[in-house]
């Protein structure tokens, strides 16, 4: 007979989180403390005035209250948008419901960026093909719509961001018991009284919580507010953060104002995550029901073909649009010609794919990067939601409190803390070369890793892995044998989460690219603000084809999964 | 006095008929009961009267109001029928307090501020809530829950209670507790109970008149008691209460049970009607079976497979020929062991043709 012994000091669990921690810390927590660091100390010493300073010079404190005013509006405008459609294609009897329903996904697919690029050609003031239209056809002196303001800015971010909140309500809305509702009705409520008495209050958490993600992502967008915003000198904190890197080569006192603007995003990231947690976990509520039927839909009659008409019209005018314009444009040899048959061909995207270096380099480093942060985070974020979700270990409250971390850092603050980290004052320079960029993709992605494999892990019930234990298995092998293949779903869906963002990345890599590292997103960029517009816009082409493919593959690959 | 009438009642969900030609008339102040295998209409029958689900074909009234009819083109919204109606999954609303749900509909209604206070605490009384009035109904036990969905059923003081499956969410020892609270309830305010269940004995305990369903026709409406004892065919025989069949054949003239070359005994007769039959049923229940000697003009001989001591009673299983029967007897009865050769007294046998 054995006896039982006791974990004493150092076990395989101990190694396991001290490895955890150490992966977290390097490329999350160290980066972030440096940019702490810089923000509030001089020379070594702590100085809050200096960061009081900075914060109100009249061109940082204008970029705050820019993300600000961009990040509200935006946040509103997709609410309503997001609500209205979630609640029509669950609730009402619109035709094609269900088609509907995955085509208003598709903006997920389009970078915004991308979108906005489109936008440029379509809206911009002087040059835009619909301003210049009607200005030509009405003989107008002034455009119909300038893209390069506030409005212009936020109204192409809510066309690409609002899926975040009709997933969440439509998922709200789908799960709950429609019995909450009917009984409301059989009480003596109309349906105008049910919706505002109970189906808004009940789903009112999940359209905050999506509300909140907008907001999180829009104050830490790059990518529109740089197409649009710069020419204007409309400056977001990205964006300013960028812009001082980028023109003063790295200058202490550039460095110092990305650093007090990064505080500034980590900080208000910070509190938007925090009142995400508050919202969901006062507001959630049990409404998910036993059996149901199915729940009431409001017949709108007369109004179902315009509504199902408006939302066509909404899709093809946000993503088909253009979509069209992208490629058409990527068709011509000279931005500004006439979008006539004669003037298109495939010319550009042939230059582009087999002869010119940038864009060839381009692909080639986006998908490398992005395969290779993809396999490392996976695996990362596999070992460490395991210690979190399953291992009963001391010292599991730090990696805990760490793995918080990588949710609430945004894309440009990992950028500047890269920088700080990898540049050379600590022994390693990896600054221009690609392995900062990765660094920095893995840091950034490490959040939908662990979310993706702490989710699949809490469906591995404790029981299964100690009945190989008592089989006789030893923890590696209970790992290996039984744990790995119930979370591999989990694992594929992180690696797709992964892979594809990081294809269409900019924010992150337009801080830490050198003219050999560009990935697709600098590089349609770069083309772009140098005036290869239509460079950049057959690369844009290419861009989405690529993406559309990788999007199809995920679906064939996560339907396997789960059947 | 009927009160409430299903006339000709029929509901399609495409090419299937969930409810057939329902013909019902339920009084005033009745417990009635629809009882039946899930999938045989007996929610959708009641989602039809609440107005949830609209009629195919047919009419349905209360009192002398009319409320859906297809082929008169009229539908009262369930908003305007003034019935209470408890599901099964509580439906109470987690963002109003417990004070909030049963006050809601007595809001809609416009009723006076003192009015309105007034009905609610009588509400909460009947159902013992009223020192969790404030409280959130997530932090109730399931049958706190379902006591604030019935209190809000009652404070309207509706004419008809509908009750789809109220109790099948809580555990047992509850659910037979609240069975009596809501016929408590039903005597002191007097309205009238559709109620749909699964669970027989559920039926039993609260009904007036039961209604068995199977796949969208009506088997039989009639008190518990004759539901039990004189089962209208041979579904409701197998749907209420635990039941026996044994597979009958004739063997030169004589009905034998198959497997066994013993022609019945004298005692039991079989109806003229199974002549010609190849294979019919004996059927019984283990309770009404008992125990006797060989020289009883009733003995049907058999070996004990099983027998196992359930506490109140004593189970046992009996092969005759290849055929098993169960048997009941109470735990101070006489009775043979497991392995020994036993006489069984069939008390009340029902017969019944294999496709009947």
């Amino acid at each position: 007979m054995s006896t039982i012994k006791k974990d004493s000091g150092f076990g395989v669990a101990q190694i396991i989180l001290l490895i955890s921690i150490a992966v977290l810390v390097i490329f999350v927590a160290w980066p972030v403390l440096l940019i702490l660091f810089n923000a509030f100390f001089v020379d070594g010493t702590f100085n809050s005035s200096d960061f009081y300073a900075v914060l109100t010079e009249p061109e940082t404190f204008q970029a705050l209250k820019n993300s600000l005013i961009i990040a509200s509006m935006t946040t509103i405008g997709s609410t309503i948008v997001g609500t209205f459609f979630a609640w029509l294609v669950t609730r009402t009897d619109l035709p094609y419901k269900t088609f509907m329903k995955s085509l208003f996904l598709v903006p997920f697919m389009l970078p915004s960026f991308i979108g906005a690029l489109a936008w440029k050609m379509l809206l911009s003031p002087n040059s835009g093909y619909i301003n210049t239209f009607f200005m030509e056809t009405f003989g107008l002196t002034e455009p119909v719509f300038n893209i390069y303001s506030y409005f212009g800015i936020s109204l192409v971010e809510v066309m690409y961001l609002f899926p975040f909140v009709f997933i969440q309500v439509c998922g709200a809305l789908e799960r709950m018991d429609p019995t909450l509702e009917e009984s409301a009705r059989i009480s003596g409520a109309g349906l105008f009284t049910i919706t505002r008495k109970i189906t808004i209050p009940l789903v009112l958490p999940s359209i905050m919580s999506g509300a909140l993600l907008i907001m999180l992502y829009s104050m830490a967008h790059f990518g529109t507010v740089a197409v649009l915003g710069i020419e204007q000198g409309i400056y977001n904190i990205p964006t300013l953060i960028y812009e001082k890197i980028h023109q003063s080569g790295g200058s202490f006192d550039s460095i110092r104002t990305g650093t007090v603007l990064a505080t500034v995003l980590v900080v208000t990231a910070a509190l938007i995550i925090w009142a995400q947690q508050k919202v969901l976990s006062r507001g959630h509520y049990q409404i998910i029901g036993g059996k149901s039927f199915r729940p009431m839909e409001l017949k709108l009659r007369g109004l179902r073909y315009p509504l199902l008409f408006f939302c066509l019209a909404y899709i093809g005018f946000t993503i088909l649009l253009p979509t069209v314009v992208i490629f058409l444009v990527g068709g011509v040899s000279t931005y500004g010609l006439p979008l006539t048959w004669e003037n298109l061909s495939l010319d550009n995207y042939k230059y582009i794919l087999f002869e010119y270096e940038v864009t060839k380099d381009a692909i080639f480093n986006s998908v490398t990067l992005g395969l290779a942060a993809a396999v490392i985070t996976m695996f990362a974020g596999v070992m460490i939601s395991y210690v979190i979700v399953k291992m009963k270990v001391r010292g599991k409250g730090i990696l805990e409190f760490l793995g918080m971390l990588p949710f609430s850092v945004p894309g440009s603050v990992i950028a500047l803390g890269v920088i700080l980290a990898w540049s050379g004052k600590f022994g390693i320079n990896l600054y221009n070369t690609v392995w900062i960029i990765l660094v920095a993709y893995i840091a950034r992605y490490m959040a939908f890793s662990l979310k993706a494999n702490s989710a699949a892990l809490e469906q591995v019930h404790d029981s299964l892995m100690e009945a190989s234990r008592s089989c006789g298995a030893t923890m590696w092998q209970s790992l290996k044998d039984i744990v790995i293949p119930l979370v591999r779903p989990g694992m594929i869906s992180a690696f797709f989460l992964i892979f594809l963002p990081a294809l269409r990345e900019l924010t992150v890599s337009i801080m830490l690219y050198a003219p050999t590292t560009r990935t697709i997103g600098v590089a349609i960029y770069t083309l772009n603000e140098d005036g290869e517009t239509v460079m950049s816009t057959a690369l844009a082409g290419i861009a989405l084809i690529i993406i559309v493919c990788g999007q199809m593959l995920i679906n064939h690959f996560t339907k396997k999964v789960s059947e | 006095m009927s009160y409430i009438r299903l006339v000709n009642v029929t509901k399609r969900f495409g090419n299937v008929t969930a409810v057939d030609n329902l013909n019902l008339e339920i009084g005033k102040g009745e417990c009635f009961s629809m009882l039946g295998p899930s999938g045989c209409g007996k929610t959708t029958t009641l989602r039809m009267v609440a107005g949830f689900e609209d009629l195919s074909d047919g009419e349905v009234w209360v009192g002398d109001r009319l409320l859906s009819s297809p082929k008169k083109h009229h539908y009262t919204p369930p908003e305007n029928r003034n019935f209470g109606m408890v599901f099964q999954a509580f439906a109470v609303w987690p963002h109003m307090s417990v004070y909030e749900n049963v006050a809601f509909p007595l809001r809609l209604r416009k009723l006076p501020a003192a009015e309105i206070e007034q009905r609610t605490k009588d509400a909460l009384t009947a159902t013992n809530l009223l020192k969790s009035a404030n409280e959130s109904p997530a932090s109730l036990s399931g049958g706190g829950k379902q006591r604030v969905a019935l209190a809000r059923a009652l404070a309207i003081n509706p004419d008809v209670m509908l009750l789809d499956e109220p109790l099948s969410s809580l555990d047992p020892h509850l659910r037979e507790e609240m069975r009596f609270e809501i016929k408590d309830l039903q005597r002191k305010y007097g309205f009238s109970i559709i109620y749909v269940t699964h669970d027989q004995s559920e039926a039993m305990a609260l009904s007036d008149r039961i209604l068995v369903m199977k796949l969208g026709v009506m088997q039989q409406i009639d008190s518990p008691l004759d539901v039990y004892n004189n089962p209208a065919n041979k579904f409701v025989f197998s749907f209420i209460g635990v039941s026996s069949f044994t597979d009958v054949v004739w063997q030169s003239g004589a009905a034998c049970i198959k497997g066994d070359n013993r022609p019945l005994p004298q005692g039991l007769v079989v109806p003229a009607r199974m002549q010609g039959e190849a294979v019919f049923n004996l059927a019984s229940r283990p309770t009404e079976i008992r125990f006797t000697n060989e020289n009883d003009i009733n003995a049907v001989r058999g070996v004990v497979m099983r027998k196992a001591f359930l506490g109140e009673i004593i189970d046992y299983l009996v092969k005759i020929g290849d055929q098993e029967v169960r048997v009941q007897i109470g735990r101070r009865d006489p009775g043979p062991e497991t392995g020994e050769v036993c006489y069984l007294h069939f008390l009340r046998p029902f017969w019944y043709k294999v496709d009947e």
